[in-house]
């Protein structure tokens, strides 16, 4: 291994004069507690370095080692219900409760496994060679640069981690030890077969999103907002009720007592599909605000390498990072340190195509193996005072395809989830009709033209009446307000924190969705049938339509379809009425 | 464990507050520093960067008065430590733990680092003890809880300091009566002698002075030391939470000068200035203090934060207010609209928010009731401004009766639930919320269920 010595220390970034060989981006160890640091620049005999900890107490003539790969993560079946930090090292395990820098000694896991292959076998990479028994079965894979005939197998049963448990050979004569674990290196993704194109939504549980702006498995949505917006608490929905196979969830400079709440809530959840609890499917990687900033701008490419390795699995998979704002402060922090050029607002001028990269990463796709899997990207953006033109923002909306503009009006009356439905976009729209189409909803097209165009009327409506009152508008406009009133309380509006309202399944998004169009139609027929608009926005029902979805569960889906009949019923009463005094 | 070494005439050039001198003895990053000039007293500093035969010390006071000759540098072969004991309260230091008050100094039971160190996510536990902290909005509306940061977004004139100081006077939990051990670390950051001055005599008058430490920076200092004094006090609420179980609230007053003095180093630095000069790195920064507040498992004592800060022109968007609220756990918002109409204490509402109330309210902690009843304020209150805005336009009389009551609610809500001339007990607070609902049009409720309505509110008054 190459050896270098410290010449000059600065914050994160030190310089080193090396003895020996190094490579741009190699992984280091750096003086006796063996800190990890990346080699950024070389010149000559002087390499640049910066470090992922805790700087304090380096000095000139310190050794730096080179650890001869990339910055790399060990992937394996230790990574589910997890907690890690930036550089995937298990944070649950420590003994203190304060951070101490440098590596800590690796302890080893011991797994129940079943062999999928025999001795003989010829297996490709990325193939699936093993299988883990409890808690939850998972795939153990070829690493991608490896393949051949299975030569040893040993006997299944419980393993440590770190044992070889079967050799390939491959057409060279290379042999390849394969363990329970590969390495990979974080900044380059993970080699797939085949990339595929959409077929389905992701489900999030959120009728905003589903119906309005869903995103696609493989897809990549950015979810900008101001603070106190809500963003980290609809990203824990997300995290928490959408219906990927598995959940990373990354805290990138964020704070310490939301990971703690992540902590202490996800054990207790059940995953309304598997009975099992939430924690099992969700690996988290935190490296909050006050952890080393190098580590931060690392921890987006650990957790996208994370979620690529359960996708190699077959797995659909959903990354939550929160927020890529503070990965580009990262970003600006180091390029400053470096004496880089600046681009806009500071930031480096690759902040685009770094962005770029990463968001690439999501897709869905045919593994090396054959297995179909997904990674979807959901990014958090913190933009200063809430401004979405500013640098991070503009780039991120060129490469994603859904945007969900978090409004701080509708956060401020509380108004939750507050995703801006005028200002933001999902670009998949008609490919997923399709799956609306087959899961028994072919007007879902319809249906949500109609209330975007209900929303749309809202907003250019009530800036009439802000100038002339609305009593003073035509009775059609007035109830075109009336019934975006409704849409707005009744379906876009769902609490995170109601045990009845905070997971919607499609079948109820539609059902709901139906009742209100419904009225929407009676009413728009009333009142040019002569109804005054006072008259609808007394009618008694109109405040359950408002609390629709606390008022009916998921086990109300019959007495939610009935409801039309009882619009019905309450119009005809009107009308009739309306009739006889005409 | 190295010695204590002393350079003479080591220094080659001073900027500003940096120094740089010859590399004459072995020395690590960040190590601390003295720097002696004649019969003053040693001002302290750190080792910023070096190589192999120089390095920059950063002086984290004044440079003025230092020569080339004759500065003496004493290296310590640790960061800036803090000795820390059990006799810290009741104590006034200076921003870097130096007694101001006369007495002897602390008897150090333990040396502490003044960064600290992260707290392991994984070991946190989740801040669920609801503080009841008299004031309606606050408690009501923002709920406050053991080891969250709430800060004060205010600006020059309005009643902050009086504010900071009533909540540390009263802050207690539920049902208790200060039989708990709690503590209180007032930081003052470059703040005038009278507001330290009138904070000290607010405690003395509750009789809580001797459960207080403050570490005082005061604005004629040097701006330097105003990155210390957080960082000192920290470092003893640390140790008073974690190691002594006690629960801390800390003030930080007033953060804006704190970071007014950090742009002042990045400058010296010749750092690449950020949005408004601010350096690059000042939210990292800003977190490495406000992360500090939390609670561990296992440990008994919590530190809870509530940092004060004056909006330059306020502007809710400046990068002060703005990194803060990116960090904090919500913020409580002063308006000086309302100060002038003599609503005391003048919280604005809706863009007020604590993220942690979820975890410490509703059954099993305050009211059943209690975060139904918080979302129909607010829900409420931002339509009575939105009527307000209306009525502006078109007078009272050209708007529809429910937008009228909903007028008449802003108004009650105003004076009568945000304005209160004493403190309220959680449950007169609550009344107080359902008192002000009354007269609104039942079916326009729709965070209250039917039941709720029936409970709180009765049957609806028809004129």
């Amino acid at each position: 291994m190459s050896e270098a010595r410290i010449t000059w220390v600065g914050g994160p970034v030190l310089k080193a004069c090396a003895t020996g060989p190094f490579s741009i981006f190699e992984a280091l160890a750096v003086g006796e507690r063996r800190l990890l640091g990346e080699v950024i620049q070389l010149r000559g005999d002087e390499l640049v370095a910066q470090v992922y900890e805790d700087t304090t107490g380096l000095e000139p003539g310190v050794t730096v080692v080179g650890l001869e790969r990339p910055l790399s993560v060990t992937l394996g079946p230790n990574l589910l219900g997890g907690i890690f930090d930036g550089l995937l090292r298990p944070l649950s395990r420590a003994t203190d409760y304060q951070i101490q820098p440098g590596a800590a000694e690796r302890s080893v896991a011991r797994h129940r496994l079943e062999f999928a292959v025999r001795n003989g076998d010829v297996l490709s990479a990325g193939a699936v060679f093993a299988r883990t028994v409890a808690p939850r079965p998972q795939s153990l894979l070829v690493p991608p640069w490896a393949s051949g005939r299975v030569e040893a197998l040993v006997e299944p049963g419980e393993h440590r981690d770190d044992e070889t448990l079967l050799v390939l050979v491959d057409d060279a004569g290379h042999r390849h030890e394969l363990t329970m674990q590969h390495d990979w290196p974080v900044r380059r993704s993970r080699p797939v077969r085949e990339r595929l194109g959409v077929n389905a939504p992701m489900i999030t549980g959120q009728r905003i999103l589903d119906t309005l702006f869903p995103v696609a498995r493989g897809g990549r949505a950015a979810l900008p907002g101001g603070f106190g917006t809500g963003k980290t608490v609809l990203q824990e929905a997300l995290a928490k009720w959408c219906d990927a196979d598995v959940i990373v969830y990354v805290g990138c400079g964020e704070r310490g007592n939301e990971m703690a709440e992540v902590l202490d809530e996800f054990p207790q959840l059940e995953d309304p599909r598997s009975g099992r609890p939430l924690a099992e499917r969700t690996v988290i990687i935190a490296n909050t605000s006050n952890m080393p900033v190098a580590a931060r701008e690392a921890s987006i490419y650990t957790a996208i390498t994370v979620a690529e390795y359960f996708r190699d699995q077959g797995l659909n998979v959903a990354l939550m990072a929160d927020s890529t704002s503070r990965w580009a402060e990262a970003l600006r922090e180091v390029s400053g340190r470096l004496g880089e050029l600046p681009g806009e607002a500071g930031y480096p001028a690759y902040l685009s195509s770094r962005l770029a990269e990463f968001y690439e990463r999501a897709a869905r796709v045919t593994s090396l193996a054959g297995a179909e899997g997904s990674v979807t990207i959901i990014g958090a953006i913190s933009p200063p005072s809430g401004d979405f033109s500013e640098p991070v923002t503009l780039h991120t909306k060129r490469y994603v395809r859904c945007f969900w503009a978090l409004d701080r009006q509708r956060a401020q009356a509380r108004f939750y989830p507050a995703i801006h439905p005028l200002q933001s976009y999902g670009s998949d729209v008609q490919e997923l009709a399709d799956w609306w189409k087959r899961s028994g909803n072919p007007d879902w097209l319809v249906q949500r033209q109609r209330v975007l165009e209900l929303l749309e009327a809202q907003a250019h409506l009530e800036r009439m009446a802000r100038i002339v009152g609305r009593d003073a508008l035509p009775a059609q406009q007035q109830v075109r307000l009336l019934c975006a009133d409704l849409v707005n309380e009744g379906f876009l509006r769902q609490s995170s924190f109601s045990k009845v309202d905070r997971f919607c399944s499609p079948a109820r998004q539609v059902a709901m969705l139906s009742v209100l169009l419904h009225f929407a139609d009676r009413a728009d027929a009333a009142v040019a049938a002569g109804v005054p608009p006072a008259r609808l926005a007394a009618l008694p029902m109109l405040r359950q339509l408002q609390r629709l979805g606390e008022e009916f569960s998921e086990d109300d889906l019959l007495r939610l379809r009935q409801l039309p009949r009882q619009i019905d019923y309450e119009f005809d009463q009107l009308q009739t009425v309306a009739s006889h005094a005409g | 464990m190295q010695a204590d070494l002393l350079l003479e005439n080591a220094v080659t050039r001073i900027e500003g507050p940096l120094l740089f001198a010859r590399r004459e003895a072995r020395v690590g990053l960040n190590s601390a520093v003295e720097v002696l000039a004649g019969a003053g007293a040693p001002r302290l500093g750190r080792v910023a960067a070096l190589d192999e035969t120089s390095m920059v010390i950063e002086v984290l006071e004044s440079t003025s008065g230092l020569a080339l000759r004759g500065t003496r540098i004493r290296l310590h072969p640790e960061p800036l430590l803090f000795g820390v004991g059990p006799h810290l309260l009741g104590r006034v230091f200076d921003s870097v733990g130096r007694p101001l008050d006369g007495g002897p100094p602390v008897a150090a039971r333990s040396r502490r680092r003044i960064e600290g160190l992260a707290i392991n996510p994984a070991w946190r536990a989740l801040p669920r003890d609801f503080i009841e902290t008299g004031i309606a909005t606050i408690d009501v509306m923002n709920s406050l809880v053991r080891g969250q940061k709430l800060p004060l977004f205010s600006a020059g004139g309005l009643p902050h300091d009086r504010l900071a100081a009533e909540i540390a006077q009263r802050a207690r939990l539920r049902g208790t009566q200060g039989e708990e051990s709690f503590a209180v670390v007032f930081a003052g950051i470059g703040v005038p002698h009278d507001t330290a001055e009138q904070f000290r005599l607010a405690m003395e008058s509750s009789g809580a002075l001797g459960h207080t430490a403050m570490f005082l920076n005061l604005a004629d200092e040097p701006g330097m030391q105003r990155l210390l004094a957080p960082r000192y006090a920290l470092t003893a609420a640390e140790y008073l939470a974690f190691e002594e179980g006690r629960h801390v609230l800390v003030i930080l007053t007033d953060m804006t000068n704190y970071c007014e003095a950090l742009r002042e180093v990045s400058a010296s630095h010749g750092e690449i200035p950020g949005r408004k000069g601010y350096p690059g790195y000042m939210y990292s920064d800003l977190a490495s203090l406000y992360e500090r507040a939390g609670c561990i498992r296992g440990r008994p004592g919590t530190l809870t934060q509530l940092p004060i800060l004056t909006m330059p022109g306020d502007d809710i968007g400046h990068p002060i207010p703005d990194l803060t609220g990116y960090i904090t756990e919500g913020q409580i918002v002063l308006d000086r609209e309302l100060d002038r109409r003599g609503i005391y204490p003048p919280v604005r509402v809706l863009p007020s928010l604590s993220r942690l109330m979820d975890a410490g309210i509703g059954e099993g902690f305050t009211d059943p009731d209690h975060p139904a009843l918080a979302h129909q304020l607010f829900a409420a209150y931002a339509r009575a401004l939105r009527v307000r805005v209306l009525a502006s336009v078109m007078g009272e009389q050209g708007l529809p009766e429910s937008d009228r009551k909903f007028l008449a609610f802003g108004e009650r809500f105003e004076r009568q639930f945000v304005h209160q001339a004493n403190a309220r007990t959680l449950e007169e607070s609550l009344e107080a919320g359902w008192n002000v609902l009354q007269g609104l049009p039942h079916g326009e409720l729709t965070r209250l269920s039917n039941a709720q309505i029936g409970r709180h509110l009765g049957a609806e008054a028809h004129a």
